[in-house]
């Protein structure tokens, strides 16, 4: 890796995150796609408040059917430009299903998901990864016997036109795109700080595979990320790494979503929070609301006997 | 065992690292220097410059065998497992009728070329036979589309169900041929196939009945197909096809299309095949159903598992030993004076080498397929372990 001098940060928080901050300028290109340069993002005044903002992603009365079960049952909500919010619930919510939904794994029974005002459903997966929805898995589904490098480069791929003739032949297309996703992946595993990445991804450690399904997600280049569970199996000094991580991937301009059980994690670092339980949406609203709301209290803590 | 194991495993690595450690252009020297040793493989000439007397047993050379026939028919099977080697090694799709391709890269070929075909003798669709290399093109297109034609409803199965329908294609293939009166003429075949073009300076022709000229052709073909297949690996192609491999939904929802990858790799596999079946048939000179049978397609699959999926130079190495050994193992008995019969009770037994060598062969494949199930030659990791080492070096200094 080519050496980058460390550059004087502004000191707040920069301590504690370690690697990845060597490289810096990684910061400004991450999430966006390589073509038109987005320039600064205009970090947000008022995270919480959703007005005036655009809609990314819109679930609309979204219900899922898995034959008698209703594993969806008429959800509604929005995800707004540049805000991180968590989908939280307890297990068996309907969280990774309603992801599945997003990303084209499942189509819902009714209802609709319009990501930029468009329609997902019947669309191939790939295509909506190449409208700007990336995912990372629960359990980790990275390539394991590609290079973590390669793994990356697979998403900087989603973009890329290079195909059968343009690589037989070695055309112009094949050297420029091929040149540019390697800078590209380069950068995003500093980001997300890899340090081997001639690797195989299954030597990887495991929290190093759970960051380089965010990087490998990152590369295809997403407006909107979604994160199923990053911090599942996180030491408290890994939990803290990937907050400021996930803030850094906001700082960028990309939306994020965001599965997690780890309330302390969640309430950290999300905008809005929406709570599902048995598929329905019981709940949507800052941290501190979602806290103090009776209904969420009980579907995690149960309800006391005398309640009723 | 054990001990054998790591000794062996202490040698490779040794054998690997002096490897890297040659400046770039010894490596190309030493690379140049192999092909021309390939080159002269089958001309006696080369033995005898060596000092290796020759009639008698010496290490390469297949006694009982013209040696340029069995290296052409190396070269045809080492075509063969590149290209399956890129459908199943890279994307993973086990293809159990891949010969069909190679059947109809040689049909095309023949029904064109020989002026015994059918499309000449009865139909007169065309004027006068193709020459050979006018054919070529025209049967790689064909095999490359049956790829396609094949591939498309097959490829939206998985795992079992596609082994099933390519070995279903492979069988119909030979079974139309075999059936069919009306082109391919069965199982008496079609002869007078044309030969590649080319003359001497003596205006005989280079392609003729000696095999060595066709060992240099497929050769040459070979080094270049090695290029090419890397060119495709190495991009974003041969990604989209490994990470189909490892995990093709994840693949998906990564932005791959892994429907056009998986049907690409069918549509180059199938053209390498056809490419095959087409220098064979220019070799051979003559096309019958029986020659496509299902003994064939499982052949060149153990190449490619012998040799090491995902590996071009495995693959190689696995067309070139599932051919060779066994006609290498015919003069076995030569070398070592085995008798070609025992008599037991009275009743003559034939225990010759020539006979037996499928069965050595056997025991061959399954020793090695035990001790190396990934195959010979698999070494997706070793360059980037290394490139890697250095990469920590650099960082920590």
């Amino acid at each position: 890796m080519p050496e980058t001098p460390p550059e004087p940060q502004d000191a707040s928080e920069r301590d504690v995150t370690s690697e990845r901050d060597a490289a810096p300028d990684a910061r400004t290109t991450v999430g966006v796609p390589p073509e038109p340069p987005t320039g600064e993002f205009v970090p947000l005044q008022t995270p919480a408040d959703p007005t005036g903002r655009r809609a990314i992603l819109e679930v609309d009365n979204v219900t899922l059917r898995f034959g008698g079960v209703v594993a969806l049952d008429q959800v509604n909500f929005n995800l707004y430009e540049g805000e991180i919010l968590g989908l939280i619930g307890p297990n068996g919510a309907g969280k990774t299903t309603c992801f599945n939904a997003m990303t084209g794994v499942y189509t819902p029974t009714s209802g609709e998901i319009r990501f930029l005002g468009e329609k997902l459903s019947g669309r191939a997966r790939y295509k909506i990864t190449k409208l700007g929805i990336a995912r990372t898995f629960q359990n980790i589904r990275l390539f394991p016997e590609m290079t973590a490098m390669e793994n990356v480069m697979v998403g900087a791929d989603a973009h890329h036109k290079t195909s059968v003739p343009s690589a037989l032949l070695r055309l112009p297309r094949y050297w420029q795109e091929e040149r540019s996703g390697r800078e590209r992946s380069h950068e995003l595993l500093d980001f997300v700080g890899i340090r081997r990445h001639d690797e195989a991804a299954r030597n990887l450690s495991y929290g190093e595979q759970r960051r380089l399904e965010i990087a490998r997600a990152l590369a295809t280049s997403p407006k909107m990320l979604c994160l199923d569970e990053p911090a599942a199996g996180f030491n408290p000094a890994e939990k803290e790494s990937l907050l400021q991580l996930i803030r850094d991937i906001r700082g960028t301009g990309v939306t994020v979503l965001l599965i997690e059980h780890d309330m302390r994690l969640v309430m950290g670092v999300t905008d809005r929070i929406v709570v599902l339980e048995f598929g329905k949406k019981i709940a949507e609203g800052s941290p501190a609301e979602i806290r103090d709301n009776p209904k969420v209290i009980a579907a995690y803590l149960g309800v006391p006997a005398d309640a009723a | 065992m054990t001990d054998v194991r790591t000794r062996w495993r202490g040698f490779r690595h040794g054998v690997s690292q002096r490897w890297d450690r040659q400046p770039k252009a010894t490596k190309i020297g030493l690379i140049l220097v192999f092909i021309v040793f390939l080159y002269a493989l089958p001309e006696r000439g080369f033995y005898e410059y060596l000092g290796l007397p020759l009639g008698e047993y010496i290490p390469l050379y297949t006694t009982r065998n013209d040696m340029a026939t069995v290296l052409f028919q190396c070269g045809y099977y080492i075509l063969l497992a590149m290209g399956l080697n890129i459908v199943v090694g890279y994307a993973g799709l086990l293809d159990l009728g891949f010969f069909g391709f190679f059947a109809v890269g040689a049909y095309t070929v023949a029904t064109l070329t020989s002026p015994n075909s059918k499309i000449f003798t009865e139909y007169n669709w065309l004027e006068s036979p193709w020459p050979w290399l006018v054919a070529l093109p025209l049967a790689i297109a064909l095999s490359l589309l049956a790829g396609v034609i094949l591939g498309w409803p097959v490829l939206r199965l998985r795992g079992d169900y596609l082994a099933i329908v390519t070995l279903g294609f492979a069988e119909m293939i030979r079974i139309v041929a075999q059936q069919n009166d009306w082109i391919f003429n069965g199982d008496r075949g079609i002869a007078r196939i044309a030969h590649p073009p080319g003359k001497n300076s003596d205006g005989s022709p280079i392609f003729a009945f000696d095999a060595k000229p066709y060992y240099w052709l497929i050769l040459t073909v070979i080094i270049a197909m090695v290029f090419l297949i890397r060119n495709l690996v190495r991009s974003r192609v041969g990604r989209a096809w490994v990470a189909i491999r490892e995990d093709e939904d994840a693949a998906e929802l990564m932005g791959v299309p892994t429907y056009k990858f998986k049907l690409w790799a069918f549509a180059m596999g199938a053209g390498i095949g056809g490419f095959s079946g087409a220098l064979w048939a220019g070799q051979n000179s003559f096309v019958n159903a029986s020659t496509f049978r299902l003994e064939q397609s499982i052949l060149v699959l153990a190449a490619v598992l012998l040799g090491g999926a995902g590996n071009i130079f495995g693959a190689i190495l696995g067309g070139f030993l599932v051919i060779y050994v066994p006609e290498w193992l015919r003069s076995v008995g030569d070398v070592f004076g085995l008798p070609e019969q025992v008599r037991i009770a009275g009743e003559p037994y034939d225990v010759s080498a020539t006979n037996l060598r499928y069965l050595f062969f056997g025991i061959i494949l399954i020793v090695i397929m035990i001790f190396r199930p990934q195959g010979l030659w698999a070494n997706r990791r070793r360059a980037a372990e290394l490139k890697d080492r250095e990469k920590e070096a650099i960082v920590g200094a």
